[in-house]
């Protein structure tokens, strides 16, 4: 749980890099997106270690739900949680499912149109298509709205998520507390970087 | 001052239960919550009716044998504190109180406010102990120096009274925080190495066994637990797991 989701964590900052280039430079997007999508590592090294990465995550963290449900069969009448913990720490099912839910979305829109374009239909390589097409996929409120809604989920299960991931593998010492401070950094930065990203496309469509 | 109690009432183990209100007046804020369980318990007697059973011993915060969910807290709303130890000073005139068993699959009702706790003793004995000679050439404890920022960590973790307010505060009933506490106290000290790989393997082997959930390291059972156990004892399980299974 902790290994999958602290390498999600570091996918993710990596994705947002590529990501923040559609805004402050396209070509670069377009070289990156490019060079992402033809180099033979990244297509069937990473890429299938990445799939593997989410499915190890989200399969462990369902089963561990279903077994900590089974815990405690009878439940309280009165159960006050917010006294004692967070509402995230709590939640970090239903975020997650959200987040799961987004990813089928988000395969849906990029990667499946992607395999597609390469192995199905084979067309040639356009090294400056990328560009365009993502920002082409953010014209849609209902999708765009979707995306943003998404992140904040994103932001809250990650709140929790990543400082909880140290404790997992057993670091908690003099570091803790920086490590606190980075996760709640992080957790808001990169999803409002997110967020940022679709609602500027979403704003700022090509015009021919 | 007055109160409207809402008390779980089960008459044994297979019997399916359900609150009952108790309104009762007459509490001093000077009494403790089991001595205003004594003034209702009195009263049901004087009545003819049976008294709500719950667990008790030493009354002064020492044992672990109290064990009451209080307003969906273990042990009430006040940090630190044992049941036995609440006072009634914490609740206001009119308040509704909901009292319930601490609840967990691996803790089952035995009847009313009493739950069997035996699981936790299953925990330890599986490894929460260090083998010493004891047939007349005992060896001073004291011998071995100690660093005494181990020997405060081991003393720290070693308070832990095994009341089970740490499964009882957790959503997933996780014992986690007591099986961490009792693997800390030897862990830290010089002669908890000897057994330190079984230990660990064995006790959280058995903890699962139980049925207790697994972490997810919401803190729950640190803010509740009346003897103050740090968070850092189940990342010390952690590792000590974790090099346990890569020796073997
Ligand atoms: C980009 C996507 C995601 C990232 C970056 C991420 C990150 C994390 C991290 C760092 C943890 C903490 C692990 C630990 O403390 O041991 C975690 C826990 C968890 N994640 Fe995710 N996650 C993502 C998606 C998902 C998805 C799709 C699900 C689907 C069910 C999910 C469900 C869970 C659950 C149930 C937990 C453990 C419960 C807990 O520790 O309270 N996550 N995640
Ligand atoms: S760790 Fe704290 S809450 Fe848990 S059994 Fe020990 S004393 Fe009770
Ligand atoms: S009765 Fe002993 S700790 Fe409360």
């Amino acid at each position: 749980m902790a290994l999958s989701g602290l390498f999600l964590v570091f996918f993710l900052a990596q994705h947002f890099v590529i990501n923040i280039t559609s805004v402050i430079a396209p070509d670069t997007f377009n070289e990156w997106s490019h060079f992402m999508g033809y180099n033979g590592l990244v297509q069937f090294i990473l890429q299938p270690v990445l799939i593997a990465g989410v499915i190890v995550h989200f399969a462990m963290g369902i089963a561990l739900e279903l077994k900590n449900n089974k815990a405690r069969a009878i439940k309280y009448k009165q159960y006050n949680g917010n006294a004692n913990s967070s509402w995230m720490s709590r939640n970090m099912i239903i975020t997650g499912l959200v987040v799961l839910a987004f990813l089928g979305l988000h395969m849906y829109d990029f990667w499946v149109h992607e395999m597609a374009y390469k192995y199905i239909e084979v067309n040639p390589e356009s090294p400056t298509r990328y560009y365009e097409e993502t920002v082409l996929k953010f014209e849609p409120f209902w999708r765009t709205i979707i995306y943003v809604i998404s992140f904040v989920l994103l932001s809250l299960h990650l709140w929790h998520g990543f400082a909880s991931s140290f404790q997992t593998v057993g670091v908690n010492n003099k570091y803790s507390a920086g490590i606190q401070t980075f996760t709640k950094i992080y957790s808001i930065a990169i999803p409002l970087g997110f967020i940022f990203i679709a609602l500027y496309h979403h704003f700022n469509p090509i015009t021919h | 001052m007055k109160l409207n109690l809402k008390i779980w009432r089960q008459k044994d183990a297979k019997s399916k239960g359900e609150i009952v209100d108790y309104p009762i007046k007459g509490i001093e804020g000077d009494m403790s919550f089991l001595e205003m369980l004594d003034v209702l318990n009195e009263e049901l007697i004087n009545k003819g009716e049976e008294p709500v059973q719950f667990d008790h011993d030493c009354r002064e915060g020492i044992c672990g044998a109290c064990s009451l969910q209080i307003n969906g807290e273990p042990h009430g709303p006040d940090r630190l504190v044992t049941t036995c130890q609440l006072h009634m000073r914490k609740f206001n005139d009119g308040d509704t109180i909901v009292i319930e068993p601490f609840r967990a699959t691996a803790f089952p009702v035995i009847n009313d406010l009493i739950v069997d706790r035996t699981s936790f003793d299953r925990i330890q004995q599986a490894g929460g102990y260090i083998s010493v000679n004891t047939s007349g050439n005992t060896v001073d404890a004291n011998a071995i120096p100690i660093n005494k920022h181990d020997a405060d960590e081991a003393m720290d973790a070693a308070t832990c009274i095994g009341c089970g307010a740490c499964v009882a505060a957790c959503k997933n009933a996780s014992a986690m925080l007591f099986t961490s506490a009792k693997v800390s106290q030897f862990a830290l000290l010089p002669q908890g190495q000897v057994e330190a790989v079984d230990r660990v393997q064995n006790m959280v082997r058995q903890m699962d066994l139980e049925g207790f959930g697994n972490c997810t390291n919401t803190g729950a059972c640190e803010v509740e637990c009346p003897k103050g156990i740090s968070l850092e004892n189940i990342a010390r399980m952690n590792r000590e797991y974790l090099s346990a299974t890569t020796k073997g």
